[in-house]
């Protein structure tokens, strides 16, 4: 849940909020956390940034990042929705993402090249959520927030809830883990051996929807593939290991979230702004880096140059002794 | 369409037929969807056998893999995979399906893509030791006897076509399969490496024992190494030797139209269709089975 007073400059409300970071880490962090809303901010971004970096790995793998884009938009029609009939738009946006989420996991392949369709349903969504908010006679507060997030105004019974939302989706995650691996990577060999591509598509689809609800609250609906997309996209390029690749971009996306919580805490805006910033430059390092990576590698000439018969001798040799 | 198998007679050698076959299909159809596309197949696949599946784009040869993976329910007639009905996620099956483009920014490195041959299925995450180190073990021997050694730890998005095909044939033999499906491993391939990868299949065959199904377009890169072969045109299914499917007179049967085989100097043959040259004179001539 979101305070309706936050969306403001923090300067503006918090005291002792003007000063300036003293430069000692541990003073200025003490500092930050001496306030309720610094330590739920925190806790709430913590558990969304890690779900949101391990979902986001797999969103990746799969090419699923414009359906991630999309159902956080459907979700805020829900968020609009929700605040219309005076329940938390949060819940909001968790609802309709769920079932648009569901929908497109059971359509599965016949939604795969259909961008159209997809984006045409998001603008819809989009306007109806604006048809929500002009209806809505009191504070529309809520409900914008959820456009950019306001992680600020979070509630500690909403800390509570995102914990707890994280907890499960981290579960599911490990459970089926190997399972959505294998079909993430190549889907037809997974179903030949047994694996229920389509159940685990429609299970992935639904965390996604718990993801994306969680990082609202962080980067709001409009700024969501920052979050959920960026670190994955940056695992996806520089790690070698399916656990290194999950440990990048979970850390990824907890480093950008501390980050961009202590620099809108000691400067005037707003934490999804630093979010996406830090992100895209995040994915053009990864990217630099990988394309140096490259280039350095085809400069080494390879130690020997052999032709595919004498290697396969060689080896069928070395598995038959 | 409608049709039967067309009985070839001179015998080669004979069907091993009973318990010992990997694959045994009576009065086989494949269809989905109340429409049939081929029908009447009569065959079987023995321990270790090496078969060949031709035939025009559309014919229903992947289908026929799909059945085997259990993926697919037979139209019509029965299927049997190592006396048993065909199963999904049958251990005893490897699968290579057609190469797709891979991510060139997907840096996962070629061990973990043959890794999930091992435990891909699985629930959960690996977490003893020793289930780790034999996974190892079984990933390096598989990319050892396919040649990937070199590029083990190398990144899978990075690797040529080639590359990334041996990876997949690695990643279905890490199991130790009885029954190797392979779905147009040759295709988009130029012709030194389909002469490598049929080679490589052939030799690996040896090695460890494995019946092969191997789909293609093009049968010439495959002639010195497929025991038999299967073609699937017009509704029907022809199943014997190179020599005695691959014939003026029964592919003629097959696609009920008047079709000629001739063999070159090198052995290679070639399909040519009659009726194909007078509605596309730029191309009377295809490779065998190429022919559509």
């Amino acid at each position: 849940m979101i305070g309706t007073g936050m969306i403001t400059t923090l300067a503006a409300q918090v005291p002792g909020f003007t000063r300036g970071p003293s430069w000692n880490l541990i003073a200025d962090v003490q500092d930050m956390l001496s306030f309720t809303f610094m330590r739920n901010a925190f806790a709430a971004g913590t558990a969304s940034a890690i779900v949101a970096g391990l979902i986001g790995y797999f969103v990746v793998l799969r090419e699923s990042s414009f359906a991630a884009h999309a159902i956080s938009h459907i979700g805020f029609a829900g968020a609009a929705g929700a605040v219309l009939l005076g329940f938390s738009p949060v819940l909001g946006v968790a609802v309709l993402s769920l079932v648009a989420s569901g929908a497109m996991g059971v359509l599965g392949k016949r939604l795969r090249g259909r961008d159209v369709v997809i984006g045409l349903v998001m603008a819809a969504s989009l306007g109806l959520g604006y048809l929500f908010i002009s209806l809505y006679t009191g504070n529309a507060q809520n409900a914008y927030s959820i456009l950019f997030g306001q992680i600020f105004g979070i509630t500690t019974g909403a800390v509570l809830i995102t914990i707890g939302t994280s907890v499960i989706v981290l579960a599911v995650l490990i459970a089926i883990f190997r399972p959505l691996l294998f079909a993430s990577l190549d889907e037809e060999v997974a179903q030949a051996r047994g694996i229920r591509v389509g159940a685990i598509a429609i299970g992935f689809m639904l965390l996604m929807a718990l993801a994306v609800s969680e990082a609202v609250q962080v980067s709001g609906v409009l700024l969501i593939f920052a979050l959920l997309v960026a670190p994955g996209a940056i695992a996806e390029r520089v790690a070698r290991r399916p656990a290194a690749a999950l440990a990048i971009s979970g850390g990824l996306a907890v480093l950008i979230t501390w980050i961009s919580l202590a620099l809108a805490y000691y400067t005037p805006y707003p934490v999804s702004f630093y979010v996406t910033s830090l992100a895209f430059v995040g994915y053009l390092a990864a990217r630099g880096w990988t394309a140096w990576a490259g280039r350095a590698r085809r400069l080494v000439p390879p130690r020997r140059e052999h032709n595919d018969a004498a290697v396969k001798a060689a080896e069928t040799a070395t598995v038959r002794t | 369409m409608r049709g039967t198998t067309q009985p070839v007679p001179p015998a080669g050698p004979p069907a091993v037929p009973g318990p010992a076959a990997v694959i045994d299909a009576s009065g086989l159809a494949s269809g989905y969807g109340g429409k049939i596309v081929w029908s009447g197949a009569d065959f079987s696949v023995g321990a270790g056998e090496f078969l060949t599946v031709l035939g025009p784009n559309g014919a229903g040869k992947s289908t026929l893999l799909r059945m085997v993976l259990g993926l697919l329910a037979p139209a019509e007639g029965t299927l049997r995979v190592f006396g048993g009905p065909p199963e999904r996620g049958n251990p005893g099956i490897g699968y290579v399906p057609q190469r797709r483009a891979l991510d060139p920014d997907l840096s996962i490195s070629a061990e973990d893509i043959v890794g999930l041959g091992v435990d891909g299925h699985r629930w959960g995450v690996r977490l003893s030791p020793r289930a780790g180190r034999q996974r190892r073990e079984a990933v390096a021997e598989a990319l050892a006897a396919v040649g990937a050694a070199d590029y083990a730890r190398r990144a899978v998005g990075r690797l040529s076509g080639g590359e990334q095909q041996r990876l997949q044939l690695a990643q279905a033999l890490v199991t130790h399969p009885r029954l190797l499906l392979l779905d147009e491993p040759l295709a988009s391939l130029d012709l030194r490496s389909q002469q490598e990868v049929s080679q490589l299949v052939a030799d690996l065959r040896a090695e460890q024992g494995f019946a092969v199904v191997l789909v293609t377009h093009d049968v010439n890169p495959l002639l010195p190494v497929t025991d038999r072969v299967m073609y699937i045109a017009g509704g029907s299914v022809s199943v014997g030797t190179p020599d005695e499917v691959i014939t003026s007179e029964n592919l003629s049967r097959l696609y009920q139209a008047e079709v000629e085989v001739i063999t070159d100097s090198r052995g290679r043959v070639f399909v040519v269709g009659l009726e194909a040259e007078a509605a596309h004179p730029h191309s009377p001539v295809t490779t065998a089975g190429a022919q559509s």
